[in-house]
């Protein structure tokens, strides 16, 4: 009975990993984490540096290969998947990088009509109609013709939103979307984020370490710590939570250091571990 | 005990290096000439523009460079050659040694100088900046939009620069040739191709097809072997260049050998 409703629910999900675990060689950075999102929802991660957050966000768009545990994008396991099933996902979903990671050799109307021009056989005077009504949609009208190199950082950050909407993607991903820019032109991305949500009921993933923007823009929220998912909930829950852990990060209360240095000396040990094992390999042979 | 484990370490990291070549190379070749028979179009205009920076761009220096070759070739030859008065032979020896060996050398030395260190500089930086990354979640493939055009860019242009690279060096010998051996500009150049068989021309050629999906590779999967941050892609430059050297002689070693052995019999 458990493993049916377990099922439909990762069939009615858009988004559902169970138990993932995503290492760097030796060193396990996500623990095993298992969560689902559903349509049209907002779902802000949230976790200090270093805590896993974008390594999750990377395996969610299979930029990173999970050591084991699954990850079902609307029913369908992402880990397992082939190639050409996967260009097939990415096709339904868009992503934009933390830096904007706009193409600097192509214009911005060039970079936000790639996908169109790499998967569609639309006509060009139809891809030129579309370009122009997601750059209206991100506040950049008339910017088609400038180098990412001539905008700024926050125009960067909206021409990579026109881009990730090219394709009208069912889920959206931000990485850090309001990282490196000044309060206003922040509250600017939030705000946009908050209208693709209400216009296109997309399914809206959000990673940050600001609490402001993630409080504004959630409508659940999940804060991830050394890896682990240590609290799930909506907006309200999370404010009125009770453990120590989610009490430090929304109050911002500093790390005491001592405790810092010896995370510092873990993460460096289990960094050579390898080494050291292949060291031992020798001393055996 | 070490040092065998070390030595074995080593040989399979060079075997695992070659292998993620081939592997880019046969990747690149797919999209180069089969996808397109499977509805992936070509990326022509990116090929072409890549064709300009790589070869259009890149004929002033190699005409320096190929013309001073010919004429220390001459200088050289015509040094062991005057002792037996057959000063004349210059003609044949710059002509021979320039296309079958220099030639394509040459050229593929300065086009490791200025593209294969230049993709591995751009493909890095975009390694860095997550444009690779974007290019994945967009569904586009890194190799077909970025190493395909460059492939064929290189595969196409390096023979053409090598002729024109033996053209130029023929020319720096026949400076020699006129001012010092007596030739007249015509003679030498009818001496150069009397001494030369067509397949003196194509052994060069078909070297320089080899050099060119070698240092495509190499300065390729350099750059998308990118570590994070900028000072990565600096060390991704420079080992472009020296393994796309070292590699670049080593399949020189290989096909000239081969060549020997075959034109024995």
């Amino acid at each position: 009975m458990e493993q049916e409703t377990a099922a439909s629910s990762i069939s009615e999900s858009m988004i559902s990993l169970r138990d993932l675990r995503v290492s760097y060689g030796d060193r396990e950075i996500l623990h095993g984490v298992s969560l689902d999102v559903e349509r049209g929802e907002t779902l802000v991660i949230l976790g200090g540096s270093g805590s896993g957050k974008s390594t999750l966000l990377r395996a969610l768009v299979g930029l990173e290969k999970p050591s084991s545990g699954q990850i079902f994008i609307k029913g369908k396991d992402i880990a397992s998947a082939s190639p050409a099933e996967m260009d097939e996902i990415r096709k339904k979903i868009g992503m934009s990088f933390q830096g904007g990671a706009l193409f600097g050799s192509l214009t911005v109307g060039e970079n936000v009509a790639l996908p169109l021009r790499e998967h569609t056989k639309l006509e060009n005077s139809t891809i030129e109609i579309m370009l122009r009504l997601k750059l209206e949609q991100v506040g950049l009208a008339g910017f088609e013709d400038y180098l990412p190199s001539q905008l700024s950082g926050g125009m960067k950050k909206r021409a990579a939103v026109a881009r990730a909407l090219a394709m009208d993607p069912e889920i959206l991903f931000f990485d850090e979307p309001s990282a490196g820019l000044d309060p206003i032109i922040a509250a600017g991305i939030d705000d946009l984020i908050l209208e693709l949500k209400k216009a296109f009921r997309m399914t809206i993933i959000v990673v940050t370490h600001e609490l402001a923007s993630a409080f504004l823009i959630a409508d659940r929220m999940v804060l991830i710590d050394k890896g682990n998912v240590i609290a799930i909930g909506t907006t309200a829950e999370m404010r009125a939570s009770a453990q120590p852990r989610v009490r430090q990060f929304l109050d911002r209360v500093a790390e005491p250091e001592v405790a810092r240095e010896l995370d510092y000396l873990q993460m460096l040990t289990e960094d050579y571990r390898r080494p050291s094992r292949t060291l031992a390999k020798r001393r055996g042979a | 005990m070490r040092l065998l484990t070390e030595l074995g370490g080593s040989v399979t990291n060079g075997l695992s290096y070659i292998g993620a070549l081939a592997s880019l190379g046969g990747q690149a070749a797919y999209s180069t000439f089969v996808g397109p028979l499977r509805g992936k179009p070509l990326r022509i205009h990116r090929a072409v523009s890549q064709a300009m920076d790589v070869g259009v761009r890149a004929l002033p220096i190699l005409s320096l460079i190929t013309f001073f070759i010919g004429l220390i070739l001459a200088l050289q030859s015509a040094y062991e050659l005057r002792k037996f008065g057959a000063i004349t032979y210059v003609a044949s020896a710059v002509a021979i040694s320039m296309s079958r060996e220099l030639g394509p050398l040459i050229t593929a030395i300065v086009v490791i100088g200025r593209s294969g260190s230049a993709f591995a500089a751009e493909i890095g930086t975009m390694q860095v900046t997550e444009e690779i990354d974007a290019l994945q979640t967009m569904a586009i493939s890194p190799v077909q939009f970025l190493v395909a055009p460059k492939f064929l860019a290189m595969v196409v242009m390096l023979p053409c620069l090598t002729i024109w690279a033996n053209a130029m060096g023929i020319l720096g010998g026949a400076l020699f040739g006129v001012t010092q051996a007596d030739f007249t500009w015509g003679r030498y150049i009818q001496a150069s191709v009397d001494a030369l068989f067509l397949r003196d021309i194509t052994s060069g050629l078909i070297k320089s097809v080899m050099f060119g999906v070698t240092i495509t590779a190499v300065g390729c999967h350099e750059g998308l072997s990118t570590g994070a941050g900028a000072e990565q892609v600096g060390r991704s430059t420079t080992r472009a260049v020296v393994m796309s050297i070292f590699l670049v002689i080593v399949v020189d070693l290989i096909f000239t050998a081969l060549f020997f052995f075959m034109s024995d019999r």
